[in-house]
């Protein structure tokens, strides 16, 4: 089961600060960015990666649509389903503030089946940091009915009357064919799998490693 | 921080499987289950587990457990931690579980700023080679003409009694070049405006890494404690050193017989004998000489004679200008040659840039110039020796004489640890956490005496940093020195060697405190040749106040 990023718009995200946010001096430590999903469809979500960006912890809440109302009754409650995930151990230092995460559903709180909307919370108490953020933001969830799977049908059964009748003479059956193609196709991916990682440990080309220069690119 | 729900585990193994199934191990393994067929005990009906059984009761299943010990320990650092490392060996093969591709570079540093600095280092070290083959004439590579070959063929062994012009020749760097690249280290993103200045380190180093600090090394080296057994102490006057050495001895050689990689590594945590050091840390390291390995040096050495690098008159240079005018090494000039030379033109040490933040040097081919096709790399294992190179083989001529197994320690050792010793990176080994450590450790520990230092402009890393830059060899009696590399095998970690130096700080603090010049609190610590590592050790992290 293969997972697929899902089609969202991320929103750019918005500080929560208290007084003024031009004379305030102190930065903001909460961070909030929305996500939405086009058509108001929903998402069963199956993990979500990003690449972090000296945040500290990581808060998630979804809206989850209930089956009884479809679309159009009142919003959903939005519930917690990640609390203060930690990304940097020590808010302080280094660790952990550029690291790529990937949480998966298990990970969270709560079921995360027809995902309407999505709030991520970001929070970063050291003062020390300029900027936090999270970076290349995706989610992910199982591709069942995806597209890309099977082609449309006009394209692998033409109809009938557009079919060259001639070409198929005397070739060997399709079916046929393709499973040996298959069969051979598996044996070469087996051969290039099982390529030894030892290096044969020679440098020069065609027998030569005469070199005047560095390069700098 | 992982999305499989074993925590990545089942990523690990298919991992550490993808790079075993190349090995020679692989090979042998299926040669011995083949061979084990004509074995009358092994049955066709429990084939199986009767094949298992024999490679278990043939000591190969203990060669195998060897070699996932070593891919473990390759791994098992700080960037394990985010899932990086493991999808990119399984990448090609399973459907991932989580989602896209990290980039390389985020496994060989995930700082950018960090990685930045490395490269902009890395430029000058090639724009200064550079220079110097223009400066005098000279190309990078060439092939030796066939005379010169037979020559080089027949000194292989007496390589130092050459004396080459090499007044021309000056290391591309020295420890001190790197210190001022590492000072001015800073992260973009930290605050460093007027109000905040508080919040600045005291120290040369600026960049915010975590380090240990006591009570955590305390507990991370918790076998070094006082009431533990140690090599190289005398406990008590009145319990004979021998209770201890002898039991010591005898249980080392149990490690051997049993030949058992992380018992070893678990062991030389007390030290090791000298008799069974050799031994152990080729067990640690899980170098065994083979056949084939013998090969692969020679190989290495026809590659030696064949082509003549820049490179080597660097390390003939160096080799001059530090061992050879060692009281412990000299005798080992020899050897240094022809290790180093062969280091140079091994290929397989470009493995190790995967998880290293450098990048290897790249040049094209004479007369191909920017054709991607002709691009190789230079030297051919990609690392630019600088000044004390050297001494990271000089201590190991002591262990071992035969040069093919010398050499293969010391570039396990190499790929292991001491590349982080001169690349710019966040790991907790890094030659930059090695150095906040070590200010951080002398801040708390002895703050007077750091205070004291920095208001004469005597900053203490200013002298500590080439010691730990060369973990501390060519500065240490050479019985010393080996009890300090084996803790850093033992714990498969450098963060010793910053203890180690703020150790000295501190035994010499009293006479330091009196100085008021960095030229005479150099000379204070001019000489460590006398020092005894293991007493400044368990004083520094057990017997002190805190």
């Amino acid at each position: 089961m293969a997972l697929e990023p899902v089609p969202c718009t991320i929103k750019n995200p918005v500080a929560l600060q208290v007084g003024d946010m031009k004379t305030e001096l102190g930065r903001p430590g909460v961070l909030v960015i929305d996500v939405s999903f086009p058509h108001s469809q929903t998402t069963d979500l199956q993990a979500i990666s990003f690449k972090n960006y000296y945040t500290a912890f990581l808060t998630l809440r979804v809206q989850r649509r209930s089956s009884a109302d479809d679309g159009n009754g009142s919003p959903s409650k939005w519930i917690t389903c990640l609390r203060n995930y930690c990304l940097m151990p020590n808010p302080h230092t280094e660790e952990g503030s550029q690291n790529y995460f990937s949480i998966s559903r298990h990970q969270m709180l709560c079921d995360v089946d027809r995902v309407a909307a999505m709030r991520f919370i970001l929070r970063q108490p050291s003062p020390v940091w300029l900027h936090f953020t999270i970076e290349e933001l995706q989610l992910f969830s199982l591709c069942q009915k995806s597209p890309q799977k099977g082609f449309p049908a006009w394209l692998s059964h033409p109809s009938p009357q557009e079919q060259p009748a001639s070409l198929h003479d005397g070739l060997p059956d399709a079916d046929r064919v393709s499973s040996e193609l298959q069969q051979m196709w598996v044996l070469t991916e087996m051969l290039q799998a099982s390529q030894p990682v030892a290096r044969i440990g020679r440098f020069d080309m065609d027998d030569s490693y005469d070199l005047n220069l560095l390069s700098y690119t | 921080m992982l999305a499989a729900p074993d925590g990545g585990l089942s990523l690990t193994i298919a991992q550490i499987v993808e790079r075993l199934k190349g090995s020679g191990l692989h090979a042998q393994l299926e040669r011995q289950a083949r061979l084990s067929l004509h074995n009358p005990e092994i049955k066709l009906q429990s084939l199986k587990e009767d094949i298992k059984e024999f490679l278990k009761t043939s000591g190969w299943e203990k060669k195998l457990q060897n070699a996932v010990y070593r891919e473990i320990s390759m791994v098992d650092s700080d960037i394990a931690s985010s899932w990086t490392v493991k999808s990119r060996f399984i990448k090609s093969r399973f459907p991932l579980p989580c989602p896209p591709s990290v980039p390389p570079e985020h496994m060989k540093e995930s700082l950018a700023y960090m990685r930045k600095a490395q490269g902009n280092w890395e430029k000058r070290i090639l724009k200064s080679l550079n220079s110097m083959c223009t400066e005098l004439g000279i190309p990078l590579s060439q092939k030796r003409s066939p005379n010169e070959q037979k020559e080089l063929l027949n000194k292989w062994n007496e390589m130092g009694t050459d004396e080459p012009d090499l007044s021309h020749f000056r290391p591309v760097y020295a420890p001190k070049d790197f210190l001022e690249v590492l000072m001015n280290l800073r992260n973009p993103n930290y605050d460093t405006s007027e109000q905040s200045n508080f919040r600045n380190h005291l120290g040369l180093i600026q960049v915010p890494l975590n380090v240990k600090d006591i009570p955590e090394l305390k507990e991370y080296f918790s076998e070094l404690d006082l009431n533990i057994g140690q090599m190289d102490i005398d406990d008590s006057a009145h319990v004979p050193p021998e209770l201890f050495e002898n039991e010591h001895v005898r249980i080392g050689q149990k490690v051997l017989m049993e030949q058992d990689s992380a018992a070893a590594q678990q062991y030389v945590r007390q030290g090791c004998p000298n008799s069974l050091r050799a031994e152990l840390w080729a067990l640690i390291l899980n170098i065994s000489s083979q056949p084939e390995d013998i090969l692969y040096y020679e190989q290495l050495k026809s590659n030696v004679i064949q082509h003549d690098l820049l490179v080597d008159s660097l390390i003939y240079k160096d080799v001059k200008l530090t061992a050879s005018n060692d009281d412990y090494y000299f005798v080992f000039e020899d050897y240094l040659y022809q290790v180093l030379l062969c280091f140079s033109r091994d290929t397989s040490v470009l493995e190790h840039f995967v998880y290293n933040s450098a990048t290897p040097p790249k040049s094209y081919i004479r007369g191909k110039l920017g054709m991607e096709q002709y691009a190789v790399f230079y030297p051919p294992n990609g690392v630019i020796p600088f000044h004390g190179f050297s001494m990271y083989v000089a201590p190991l001529c002591f262990l071992y004489n035969e040069p093919s197994k010398l050499y293969q320690i010391f570039r396990e050792i190499y790929v292991r640890y001491f590349f982080r010793l001169h690349s710019i990176s966040s790991h907790s080994s890094g030659i930059v956490s090695l150095c906040l450590l070590f200010e951080s450790l002398l801040q708390t520990h002895l703050p007077q005496l750091f205070y004291h230092l920095r208001e004469i402009g005597a900053q203490p890393l200013r002298i500590s940093f080439k010691w730990m830059v060369r973990a501390f060899s060519g500065y240490l009696a050479t019985d010393q020195l080996l009890l300090l590399w084996d803790r850093i095998l033992g714990y498969n970690s450098l963060e010793i060697l910053a203890v180690l130096a703020a150790a000295v700080f501190a035994f010499r603090a009293g006479n330091l405190m009196e100085v008021t010049s960095l030229a005479a609190a150099e000379a204070v610590l001019a000489d460590l040749s006398t020092l005894k590592v293991m007493p400044l050790l368990q004083i520094f992290l057990f017997a002190t106040g805190s």
